[in-house]
């Protein structure tokens, strides 16, 4: 984006100065960030994502416990706001003892390493798809559309929890899983955003010129529907976070002792009735992170695309 | 008619075969599963027997087509668990199922279609974004997570809703409401969309022009048009509280295939596991089948494509 936010168009036309046809009209960066600034969901939202983010990197600084030390004789300490709550033990501790604050700020580690990665991966191999698709069309174009009918019939928690059961739930196979499981939406975006794209006069320009397939389709078509594969993005990694803390939830995610929050919400199920903290902070946990993104994505829509809303 | 008929036929056909492959291969995957049925310590010999009883010593389309074969006579083995046919099991407990999709079903477009009518009407107020709002909430809310609270609040400290089991429709209560949340907000979504699209079109304000009262251009001229997406995605919605019914099958006991399905995940049943997840997938090709012919039906132009 330029630095200046007016871009100047200046011109010289019957010895009049420049300065007298100054136009001040914005560039599509200055538009863009005007809007951002007044897009309240995405300040708020992109606030929590940061704060989540600055929890994941620099974990260990801000976590005041280890998030795996177990003592015994301080377990199942109230919150703050509970009977007996202590500012050592913001939000209280487990049934093991740890500290429930740190194993949380833990927790951002593994919910944003998925969602990241899973929604990066499957962007790939469904937006790769989708534009094969939408530009070459015809049988290339059926054949896709068969895949992602294919995905679509299988119930996808299902699929994942069979799967993560045979090969355990490590988080490189939940990503990998989930990839291979939220293309979809990717596809059916990118394939009718390209075959818009093909029929404008740049894209033929360069047909003509000769150019490879390959980079009119990376350099040409891809470009133009950026905007749209991030906001896919946006909603994928949200969805890729929620179904970590499913699989989580239901013993077949990630393991113990590591602190991903849908682990922590099924920990903490058997103390609900007498802990409900247990249970209300990590399930509070994800779904601000999961709105927040999405409140992000909704946001980024708005902001680079305005018509496209709802 | 005809020819868009045929052709998507073959389409849904040829997804049901890939899905059931998938499926069939989804727990042979791990390839030691003579191993893991012969049990913890059984000698090399014992396993090769249990693969011979089993047929899994044979090659692995020849059992893909015994099974296909079998499946379609409705035979889908038994259950390596319970010895019980996977049939049987599927067909007692796929009413419990059914009974809890429909209702969170009706339950989201009850709520949905009039908060998205009336967000349509009332585009940009309070209202509009009271109604989005609910939607993007709903749409973070971890079921299984909201499934516990709605326990602890409305079962444990207001003790107004029994929190498990099927026995009368009260305990249909906190399981429906759990569902909801996953398809309310997209109908909702869609709903509005779909009304602020037909809205804005010639019929509506001709119909507005003729001098027709805003109630029967509403709801004759606006809703009726504004309501097909809806319909199709209903089909789908449908097919997916199906295959997400485990979550709240499991946390409020109910008995139904989803808690079926995830109790023979963990014991890595794999005939029952299969079968449901074929299951489930030809219902939901059915259904989009079925929603792509009513529209095509309703609507001509689609036939073209």
């Amino acid at each position: 984006m330029a630095p200046n936010d007016t871009a100047k168009a200046t011109a010289t036309w019957n010895g009049a100065s420049a300065d007298d046809f100054e136009v001040d009209a914005p560039s599509p960066g200055a538009v863009m960030r005007r809007r951002a600034r007044r897009h309240l969901g995405l300040i708020i939202g992109g606030t929590v994502v940061l704060i989540a983010v600055i929890c994941a990197l620099f974990a260990p600084l801000i976590a005041p416990f280890d998030p795996y030390d177990q003592e015994l004789t301080r377990k199942l300490i109230n919150p703050i706001w509970g009977k007996g709550g202590t500012w050592t033990h913001p939000f209280g501790t487990d049934a093991l003892g740890r500290d429930l604050l740190s194993r949380v700020i833990y927790g951002t580690q593994i919910s944003l390493t998925i969602g990241v990665l899973a929604a990066t991966l499957a962007g790939v191999i469904g937006s790769t798809l989708g534009m094969i698709g939408g530009y070459f069309g015809g049988r290339v174009d059926a054949v896709i559309m068969y895949l992602i009918n294919c995905k679509l019939a299988l119930p996808p928690l299902l699929v994942a929890l069979s799967v993560v059961s045979v090969f355990g739930g490590s988080i490189p196979v939940l990503i990998l899983v989930m990839a291979a499981l939220f293309w979809d939406r990717y596809a059916v975006v990118t394939r009718a955003a390209t075959q818009q794209i093909r029929s404008n006069d740049f894209v033929t320009a360069a047909e003509a010129v000769g150019c490879s397939k390959t980079r009119i389709i990376l350099r040409e078509v891809l470009p133009n529907i950026l905007n749209q594969i991030i906001v896919i993005a946006s909603l994928e990694m949200a969805l890729a976070i929620l179904v970590e803390a499913v699989l989580s939830f239901f013993g077949l995610g990630v393991q113990p002792p590591t602190p991903s929050w849908g682990l922590l919400v099924n920990e903490g199920r058997q103390y609900m009735f007498f802990k409900p903290y247990l249970i209300t902070i990590p399930g509070l946990a994800i779904f601000f992170l999961v709105l927040s993104i999405n409140m992000m994505g909704d946001g980024i829509r708005d902001i680079t695309a305005p018509e496209g809303r709802n | 008619m005809g020819y868009f008929l045929l052709r998507r036929l073959a389409i849904s056909l040829l997804v049901a075969i890939t899905v059931s492959v998938i499926g069939f291969s989804l727990l042979r995957l791990s390839g030691n599963l003579a191993e893991s049925l012969a049990g913890e310590d059984a000698s090399p010999a014992q396993i090769a027997e249990t693969a011979k009883a089993y047929g899994l010593d044979r090659p692995f389309h020849i059992q893909y087509f015994d099974w296909v074969t079998k499946a379609l006579q409705g035979d889908l083995g038994q259950s390596l668990f319970t010895k019980e046919p996977v049939i049987e099991l599927i067909t007692d407990r796929i009413g419990t199922t059914i009974q809890v999709a429909c209702y969170s079903l009706l339950l989201s477009l009850i709520i949905a279609l009039p908060l998205g009518v009336l967000a349509a009407m009332k585009q940009n107020t309070w209202i509009d974004r009271s109604a989005l709002s609910i939607a993007v909430f709903g749409q973070a809310i971890p079921n299984f997570w909201f499934a516990l609270i709605l326990i602890w609040v409305f079962g444990v400290l207001l003790r107004w809703t029994p929190i498990s089991g099927t026995d009368t429709w009260r305990h249909f209560i906190l399981p429906t409401i759990t569902l909801s949340t996953f398809a309310m907000p997209q109908f909702m979504r869609l709903t509005r969309t779909g009304m602020l699209d037909v809205l804005e079109s010639d019929y509506i304000r001709t119909a507005r022009a003729k001098g027709l009262s805003p109630a029967v251009v509403l709801w004759k001229h606006g809703l009726r048009n504004a309501i097909l997406p809806v319909v199709s995605l209903a089909a789908v919605a449908f097919g997916f509280l199906l295959g997400g019914s485990f979550i709240v099958e499991s946390i409020f006991a109910l008995n139904g295939i989803g808690y079926l399905a995830l109790e023979s995940i963990q014991r890595q049943d794999f005939p029952v596991v299969q079968s449901i997840v074929v299951f489930i997938s030809v219902v939901y090709i059915g259904l989009t089948l079925l929603s792509d012919l009513i529209n095509a039906q309703l609507d001509p132009r689609i036939r073209l494509h």
